[in-house]
């Protein structure tokens, strides 16, 4: 008998006395987070219907190699992805960094330390597991990298913003055009800067790190606004994941033609 | 306007204990501590329940109601449908000595484990210089009352005992937040010894403690996650570590 | 007692508040073996709850400040009743006491040049308050309660434990201070937690117990201040100085019970709330004495014009001094026209919109909304007067903070007297924990050294046995909890802001009856942390404060400060002279007049000569001071 139930706490049997519905956000995340990975599993794996001149879906952004759809890779094709004779998907290698910045995200830990792992499902509810080590030791103690993710995350967001600007041109490639398709990578683009610029990485790189504000004027006011959005990093996150995902349901529909991208000019 | 208030109540010791029912005339206005106080004047002259300012500044009516850690003098009747029974136990992390009251020694020990504050050696007192933006990082933690709620949700103490020996707290996690961005702390290894020697990795940043905290005190954003990127710098870092060897740089000590 | 738990120090505090735990330090660093005793956990203490902040002439904000004006300030805050030679050293040591929390760790607001900042305050010439927020008095406990650490952690590497020559005995109460052949020889007292028994044998023993509020009905103090180190000087033979000196504030909040005693900022009047009676009479015209009739309005419509033309309108009745505020709340609760709860009502909702209220009055607004569901932008505030701070305390030594007539004791804080005469300035009693906190450590620090440890026998340790166990011993007595709100109840109406000699008569007879009665109190449950138990012995100290406070009130008649007499009402100067003394033979008190030392001559110039005759009777003038 551990925990709560230890012989020297309070005899009391429940594990919580709580009487709101302590389990509605937990069961919520795990819905959300888990629709999320098998629709992306499935796209991943599907490996196609993710360009349409001149929409690239942001799962397979940047598309580096020779197996990518012809158009869809205007930075070049330097890899070859083809495995033994098999073809690997590109999104299975671009997806890690992504989902890799999202899995060490300190706002993401939370949500699924709750609602995957229950370690606790919520406050003041006592979790089931016998034994609890935290993110001292092997695999947790590699969220110690989410700073590594989280300059690959910038990158992904410059190369996500190129996309959305390319996206001003027509299916021609005539640039001075704006369809939908613009639209939605922009706002796609817009919310992953907001969810990196928000994060806490960030905020403890451009200044959180310092013992003397008063020293770094410019840095103590990135740090200050940096820490005005930090407050709302979970809206963010949230947000900016539906936002990938939308983006991508949109090119699909468009690449495989069941939507058309209307164009306003 | 009175009303009859259903309460549950948590009677017992180390060795026995349980639930009592009671009903308690509630005023308008009141807080829960009120309505136990009315208890023990009325009807439980020998319920124990620490308390002391009754304004929310000291931090000793700490307990659980309705299951949740909260200042029993910060929580209002009315918060509470009409028809609610209001459930009142004792902290559940902490050893229970008497009825609403446990032993908390836990904090005071892990409070003498931390490092205290290190002035310059050559400081003289009244020449101390400190920009306000410098020092109101740690002002928000020296808000801290010391009412062990988030010490008392912490799952890593609450759901395993064991963990006790090498865990100093959430409260502690705030201490040594402040005394690394104290503008004039001298002391070198805070980082290292809140990794290696207070359980910061075993933190999982699940929130509980900010939370609970009736201060308001922003502990995992302001102070825990700083210090586990500040424990990176120093420990899971290879470029910063080479950058300190190349070069003295701020905040890298 | 074979199994009782004995400890042996060379200083034990009782208290941990603010001037225990700087005298522990102080102690501590000059080498003793000291012990800390408090009622509560570490850290608790209710100096937490001061918010202004600890004055200090730093100079930091202006540089015309120094103790000299601190010093004036003083005296005349307290009427010049204060013990000169206390003021002196308040004013000189101060900003040395709050440099030195710096050190420690504190971290106080600061100015642009990165000084510590200072605010005005109420009688402060300059801007003197050293704060933060408005949590200064939680910076200091925490400063010093991490000091503490620190110094354990120092002996925990010089010695095998930390806990080797300073330690906190935390939720422990003092019942007796037992003394051998006259001098001091240790403290004996019970473990809230389990009722079991404790003696410390110690040479020195160091009073901070803080104050005396929960002997009055309404009160901003916590249940800790039930003036125990009062009563337990009085019973070690100690005096007690100037008890009738109080301060109550006249608008504290008398209901609902969750912020019972709070105080209501007099901004709250100053912003337009209005004092009305039951019947809806807006009574404070009744109320404006002759000398006021000039600067005051005497109908409403001019009053309101106040608020928005002070040149050409008199200021409403209601911003009347605090006394004369006092004095018409008591009134109209006397004649019938209070509230049930024993107060009258407090509207700012009428005047101003709820916007203006939450932006001028922020604290005041929040505080009550999220403590009681108050919401003063919609209600009136029921108010009457709240007792604050007791001026007085244990006569002691300045300089030592020695408590006359009983070696080896000594006193300071609050508990403490003659530093604040017979009225305080805000912002003084933090500095004052500072000063005479470490004075008195290092008082006893200096005693311990020329003192050989008595011990204690076992006849004293008996008797103090038997006292603890003589309530479980009766049975169907009386109720602790209904006699503390029967002494409550006459202290709060007979000794309370405003006096008068046959009410105080009255309050000393009844005083008297309770005494007897709680002679009689026994206790339902057992030792482990029963607050039944506990309220038996805090309720003996209180009595014996009140009837020190009554019997002091009786007899000084005059007005002066934190003591207005209905029948007296106003100041005299031949009563500045006097002190009163109250001391204990075992079964009354007794109160007698002692003369006050006279300023001497070097302090008696720094104030001009026409601002002495304010106070000081033509024969004393014309001394010119002390030589």
């Amino acid at each position: 008998m551990s925990g709560v139930f230890s012989p020297t706490r309070a005899k009391i049997k429940e594990r919580t006395l709580r009487t709101d519905k302590w389990w509605l956000q937990p069961a919520i995340t795990f819905g959300v987070l888990i629709s999320f990975v098998i629709y992306a599993t499935f796209r991943a794996f599907e490996n196609k219907y993710y360009f349409s001149e001149p929409l690239v879906s942001p799962f397979y952004s940047p598309c580096l190699s020779t197996s990518c759809i012809e158009g869809s890779s205007p930075l070049g094709q330097p890899f070859n992805n083809e495995y033994f004779g098999i073809g690997i998907s590109p999104a299975l290698l671009i997806l890690i960094f992504p989902l890799g910045f999202r899995m060490t995200c300190y706002y993401y830990r939370k949500a699924y330390y709750r609602a995957f792992w229950m370690s606790p499902p919520a406050c003041a509810v006592a979790e089931p597991h016998t034994k609890y080590t935290g993110e001292t030791r092997a695999p947790l103690i590699l969220q110690n990298g989410h700073r590594w993710f989280f300059y690959f995350g910038l990158i992904f967001n410059v190369l996500l913003t190129y996309d959305a600007i390319i996206a001003f041109r027509d299916e021609e490639g005539h640039w001075g055009h704006m369809s939908v398709g613009t639209l939605v990578l922009l706002l796609n683009a817009t919310l992953l800067w907001l969810y990196s610029l928000s994060c806490h990485t960030c905020r403890h790189t451009l200044g959180g790190r310092l013992k003397h504000f008063s020293k770094h004027p410019v840095r103590y006011k990135l740090w200050s606004w940096v820490s005005v959005l930090n407050h709302k990093h979970p809206t963010f996150a949230w947000i900016s994941l539906f936002g990938v995902a939308f983006a991508d349901i949109y090119v699909r529909n468009v690449a495989s033609g069941a939507w058309t991208n209307f164009y306003f000019f | 306007m009175a009303r009859k208030l259903k309460m549950r109540i948590w009677r017992g010791d180390a060795d026995n204990g349980g639930l009592q029912d009671v009903t308690v005339e509630a005023n308008e206005g009141e807080v829960v501590l009120d309505v136990i106080h009315r208890v023990q004047a009325t009807q439980m002259g020998d319920l124990a329940v620490r308390w002391n300012c009754k304004a929310g500044k000291c931090g000793s009516c700490s307990m659980e109601i309705n299951g949740k850690p909260r200042l029993a003098c910060m929580t209002q009747v009315a918060s509470y449908g009409d028809e609610e029974t209001i459930t009142v136990t004792p902290l559940r992390a902490f050893p229970v000595i008497k009825d609403l009251v446990t032993d908390v020694s836990f904090n005071y020990r892990k409070a003498m484990e931390i490092p205290s504050y290190e002035p310059p050696a050559n400081l003289k007192p009244g020449e101390a210089r400190m920009e306000q933006v410098d020092v109101e990082r740690s002002q928000e933690f020296r808000k801290c009352i010391e009412c062990f709620l988030c010490q008392d949700t912490c799952h890593v103490i609450r759901d395993h005992e064991e963990n006790k020996k090498s865990f100093a707290g959430p409260r502690f996690f705030i201490r040594i937040a402040e005394l690394d961005m104290h503008p004039l702390d001298t002391l070198k290894n805070r980082k290292q010894k809140a990794q290696e020697e207070h359980g910061l990795g075993m933190c999982n940043i699940t929130k509980c403690c900010t939370e609970v905290c009736p201060e308001h005190i922003r502990i995992t954003d302001n102070a825990i996650i700083p210090m586990k990127e500040r424990v990176v710098d120093v420990k899971y870092d290879p470029l910063r570590w080479l950058g300190t060897k190349i070069r003295k740089r701020e905040g890298i000590v | 007692m074979t199994n009782l738990e004995r400890h042996s120090y060379d200083v034990v505090v009782i208290g941990a508040g603010g001037a225990g735990l700087r005298a522990a330090v102080e102690a501590r660093e000059a080498g003793l073996r000291v012990a800390i005793i408090c009622k509560s956990l570490f850290g608790k203490a209710h100096t937490v709850m001061a918010e202004g902040g600890a004055a200090a002439s730093m100079g930091n904000v202006n540089d015309n400040d120094n103790w000299q004006v601190h010093f004036r300030d003083t005296m005349r805050g307290g009427k010049f009743l204060n013990h000169y030679r206390m003021a002196e050293l308040h004013a000189k040591e101060s900003p040395d006491r709050i440099w030195e929390l710096e050190q420690w760790g504190a971290l106080f607001d600061r100015t642009a040049e990165g000084k510590i900042s200072q605010r005005n305050f109420g009688g402060h010439e300059y801007p003197r308050l050293a704060h933060v927020g408005d949590r200064t008095g939680l910076e200091l406990i925490r400063t010093m309660q991490q000091r503490i650490v620190a110094l354990q952690q120092k002996d925990g590497k010089t010695y095998a434990s930390m806990e080797s020559h300073l330690k906190v005995f935390p939720e422990l109460t003092v019942t007796e201070i037992i003394k051998e052949d006259g001098k001091v020889a240790g403290v004996y007292g019970y473990w809230r937690e389990t009722g079991a028994e404790v003696l410390f044998e110690a040479p020195a023993v160091i009073i901070a117990t803080g104050g005396v509020g929960k002997t009055f009905k309404i009160t901003s103090n916590s249940w800790e201040g039930t003036g125990d180190g009062h009563a337990l000087a009085l019973k070690a033979g100690a005096n007690l100085v100037d008890m009738e000196f109080l301060q109550f504030h006249p608008t504290g909040m008398v209901w609902p019970p969750s912020v019972r005693g709070i105080l209501v900022t007099e901004s709250v009047r100053g912003e337009g709330g209005v004092l009305t009676n039951t019947n809806g009479e807006r009574f404070m015209f009744k109320y404006i004495p002759d000398v006021f009739k000039d600067k005051y309005a005497d109908n409403e419509e001019e009053a309101d014009r106040w608020y928005t033309d002070q040149d050409n309108n008199r200021r409403p009745p209601e911003l009347l001094p605090r006394d004369e505020v006092a004095r018409a709340i008591n009134t109209e609760v006397k004649a019938g026209r209070g509230t049930e709860h024993g107060g009258v009502f407090l509207d700012v909702s009428k005047r101003l919109t709820a916007e203006v209220i939450k932006k001028r009055l922020p604290s005041m607004w929040h505080q009550f909304y999220e403590l009681a569901g108050v919401d003063i932008t919609k209600e009136p505030m029921e108010v009457g007067p709240t007792c604050h701070y007791v001026m007085g305390g244990v006569e002691v030594e300045p300089d030592t903070a020695a408590a006359v007539g009983v070696p080896g004791l000594f006193a300071a804080g609050e508990v403490a007297g003659g530093m604040h005469g017979s009225n305080r300035l805000g912002g003084n009693s933090l500095s004052d924990l500072l000063v005479f906190g470490r004075r008195a450590g290092m008082g006893a620090a200096e005693y311990v050294k020329g003192a050989k440890a008595v011990a204690v026998s076992e006849a004293s340790i008996k008797a103090a046995a038997d006292r603890i166990e003589a309530p479980f011993t009766r049975s169907g007595g009386e109720n602790s909890y209904s006699l503390h709100a029967e002494l409550q109840e006459i202290t709060h109406n007979l000794v309370g802001i405003i006096r008068t000699g046959s009410e105080l008569k009255e309050a000393i007879e009844k005083i008297a009856e309770i005494r007897k009665r709680s002679a009689n109190v026994s206790v339902a449950g057992g030792r482990k942390f029963n607050p039944g138990f506990h309220l038996a012995f805090d309720l003996d100290n209180m009595l014996l404060v009140a009837e020190s406070t009554a019997k002091s009130a009786i007899s000084r008649e005059e007005s002066r400060g934190g003591h207005t007499r209905d029948d007296f009402p106003q100041l005299d100067n031949k009563w500045r002279q006097i002190n009163h003394i109250a001391s204990f033979d075992g079964n009354v008190v007794s109160v007698r007049k002692q003369e006050l030392p006279a300023l001497p001559k070097e302090l008696f110039d720094l104030f001009d000569v026409h601002e002495l005759e304010k106070y000081m009777t033509p024969e004393e003038i014309a001394k010119g001071g002390a030589r």
